[in-house]
């Protein structure tokens, strides 16, 4: 616990955390192999598990998750915790100011998360679709076409690609990530590998809890992606036999007017 | 209605013969969906029916997003957040929208492009082509308008870029500007006035699609060959031509399903492809993106606005004829609206006496580099201004596209029906799908032969 606080209090104050991505990318983005990718893609859930613990336990120092409510942990396509679980994370981790009581008082399933706690931290919520890590080449975007948009793995390379080299201007600390458009980021390295100790005994060097909390992240800003590839598939599968009984209803239907049809060839009609 | 000959609707039982006396909506409808459509259509033929559709889609899923989205700038991204997480199926409406928006612009350019290669546009269908010209015009401003509503970085700030657009113009430019915003900037009252529009202006466009397609009824289709429709006879029109139901309609109806295979797997497995990630951050007035970027389907005309910059001579010329009232951003407005107005004005630049580029040998060269220039300026419209590409800046690529663009349609169109030989067209529709299907010219000699002495 305190060297989470200590890795907190290295995060240095930042000019603006809503520096837009170039087009072209300035950043060094890693492809990653996520299971969620592709049209049959799946969320692992025990990943999801052991990336909201990732998140509860280092990121939501500072970030928030403002958009995503605390009882959708328990959705299908989710991380898919019991109803009693995701009561107990609620009370357990976060209090949630409320206007009636003029207090604060312990979260339930039905608050959102909490927002940044530092107001240079960014929310997290939109992170993995709001930093598109591929656009390329020449800035025609046909390389999200094969990789994906390459939001979890913008995520996954700025937690893995800090050089260790460290630098101050204006009386604020910078710390070099290959990641980072720009190459100079004011959040600390915050993932030095056995951050944290997974319950079921998971690796946690490094790149896997930078992985995990990759793939939370995107669950979060995207929670409906199963039900959607789903719908999806639905709609190629119908469509695509709606295809063939409409083209073989044409076929028949015009063939007599194309002199196809051997009905229409005989004089006698 | 239509000018090709053929049956029209006789009311039978008493009660058809009752209501056809008093509103002969029946008739109407049985002579739309009947008309006479010439035999010979092709694949291209197929996009007006995909637009019906996308209108007819993006109106759906949008009224069913009004019901739970809040234009207010504190509360708008915030809207959509819950859109996309708590309303059911909110996710997928979303997402069709969007997607369908594109489908939209898709399926539009490749209609526009098909009346420009088949001549479409020529007399007598100048109506239905100016018609079409407005609905793309509106299908611009309410794509424009849509896009602001999600209240993302790419909304605010091409907004901001957009109406800055008509603050250029001399003296009544800065009025204009704060007219349409409805402030000094972008904010509250322009988001309120966009997406009152943005629900406006689709019905519109659905009133202006019943005139292009009454104008196109009464004038007839056009075809590959652009040879009209005989209209001397009835027997002479149907050998010409099939009703549209149900020949037409199966065949759209199986194009459009194909189309929604793709459409559907876009929606389904990469919904944000299309779309600028920079939109899923909330817009912010202080943080201007590194690169502001309007969707894909205004980059071709994106190119053009930016390509005329004040060190291009022909800029310095208007500057100096016009004695500075007109400077390079108000030039580069001036192309860009002009860019689409020329096209609205091809019936009239085309003096070739042959409609279909099928038999205009040097027409065809023109017309493909015109496509390739399209693309071209949609590349360059999506870089940055100041980036090479082979040595050159992308400004002078951009340069070079939009002058093709502005010579198709005032030198090669005008030229071209002077100087060019035209091939032989065929005489009839008849004629023409008789030369593909050679069966049906044995199979109709038999059946045509009762009515050929009557010729």
């Amino acid at each position: 616990m305190l060297g989470k606080i200590a890795r907190y209090t290295s995060v240095a104050l930042m000019l603006s955390t809503s520096t837009a991505l170039a087009a072209g990318g300035a950043g060094e983005v890693t492809d990653v192999d996520f299971s969620f990718e592709g049209p049959f893609g799946r969320f692992d859930e025990a990943q999801l598990q052991r990336g909201l613990q990732v998140y509860t336990e280092i990121c939501a120092g500072c970030h928030g998750l403002q958009y995503v409510p605390l009882r959708t942990l328990g959705d299908h396509g989710g991380p898919h915790f019991s109803e009693e679980e995701v009561f107990a994370y609620a009370e357990q981790n976060f209090e949630v100011f409320d206007p009636e009581l003029d207090d604060f008082r312990a979260a339930t399933p039905t608050d959102h998360f909490p927002g940044s706690q530092l107001e240079n931290a960014p929310d997290l919520s939109l992170m993995a679709k709001k930093r598109a890590g591929f656009s390329g080449p020449h800035g025609s975007g046909i390389n999200q076409l094969f990789k994906g948009m390459g939001g979890p793995e913008y995520i996954y390379s700025l937690l893995t690609k800090y050089t260790g080299e460290e630098k101050e201007e204006a009386g604020s600390l910078f710390y070099e990530n290959k990641a980072y458009p720009g190459g100079w980021i004011a959040m600390g390295p915050p993932l030095w590998g056995e951050d944290v100790e997974y319950a079921d005994g998971s690796p946690n060097d490094i790149e896997s809890i930078a992985k995990d909390v990759s793939a939370f992240l995107m669950w979060t800003a995207e929670p409906k992606m199963m039900d959607r590839k789903h719908a999806g598939l639905a709609g190629v599968v119908l469509l695509s036999v709606l295809s063939v009984l409409l083209y073989l209803t044409n076929k028949r239907l015009w063939a007599p007017i194309k002199g196809k049809s051997k009905s229409s060839v005989v004089p006698a009609e | 209605m239509g000018g090709i000959p053929h049956d029209h609707y006789e009311p039978k039982t008493g009660a058809e013969k009752w209501l056809h006396s008093r509103l002969p909506i029946v008739g109407l409808m049985y002579d739309t969906l009947m008309i006479p459509t010439p035999k010979n259509l092709n694949w291209m033929w197929i996009w007006g029916i995909v637009l019906t559709f996308c209108l007819a889609l993006q109106i759906i899923t949008g009224i069913v997003l009004v019901m739970h989205y809040t234009p207010h700038v504190d509360y708008a991204f915030s809207s959509i957040e819950h859109i996309m997480r708590n309303v059911n199926g909110g996710h997928m409406i979303r997402y069709l929208h969007m997607n369908g928006a594109s489908l939209f612009f898709f399926a539009v350019y490749i209609h526009i492009f098909r009346g420009l290669y088949y001549g479409s546009y020529k007399a007598p269908r100048e109506i239905t082509w100016i018609i079409g010209m407005l609905i793309y015009l509106l299908m611009m401003g309410t794509a424009f308008m849509g896009y602001v509503l999600p209240w993302g970085q790419m909304s605010f700030w091409g907004a901001t870029v957009i109406t800055g657009l008509f603050g250029a113009i001399p003296f009544i430019g800065e009025p204009i500007q704060t007219w349409l915003l409805g402030g000094p900037a972008v904010d509250n009252a322009t988001l309120n006035r966009f997406f009152s529009l943005h629900y406006l202006l689709p019905f519109v466009i659905a009133a202006l699609v019943a005139l292009h397609i009454w104008a196109f009824h009464t004038t007839g289709n056009n075809n590959p060959t652009g040879v009209e429709v005989r209209r001397t006879s009835k027997e002479e029109a149907e050998r010409d031509t099939v009703p549209f139901w149900p020949y037409f309609v199966i065949k759209d109806l199986f194009a459009l399903a194909v189309i929604m295979v793709i459409f559907f797997a876009i929606v389904g497995f990469m919904p944000n492809y299309l779309g600028h990630p920079d939109n899923y951050i909330e817009a912010n007035a202080l943080a201007t993106p590194a690169h502001i970027v309007p969707e894909w389907y205004f980059l071709p005309f994106y190119a053009i606005l930016r390509a005329f910059t004040d060190d291009v001579w022909i800029v310095i010329l208007a500057n100096v004829v016009t004695g500075g009232i007109i400077d390079g951003k108000f030039f580069g407005v001036l192309a860009m609206f002009g860019a689409i107005a020329i096209m609205a004005l091809a019936p009239w630049l085309d003096t070739s006496m042959v409609r279909s580029g099928r038999y205009r040998p040097m027409f065809k060269w023109f017309y493909w580099i015109l496509v390739v220039d399209f693309i071209y300026l949609m590349w360059l419209g999506a870089l940055a201004a100041d980036k090479k590409i082979l040595g050159v800046e992308a400004g002078i690529h951009a340069l070079i596209g939009s002058t093709y663009w502005f010579a198709y349609f005032l030198v090669v169109l005008p030229l071209l029906g002077v100087i060019e030989t035209p091939k032989k067209q065929p005489a009839t529709i008849e004629e023409d799908f008789a030369a593909h299907y050679p069966k049906t010219a044995k199979s109709a000699a038999p059946s045509g032969a009762a009515a050929e002495p009557a010729e």
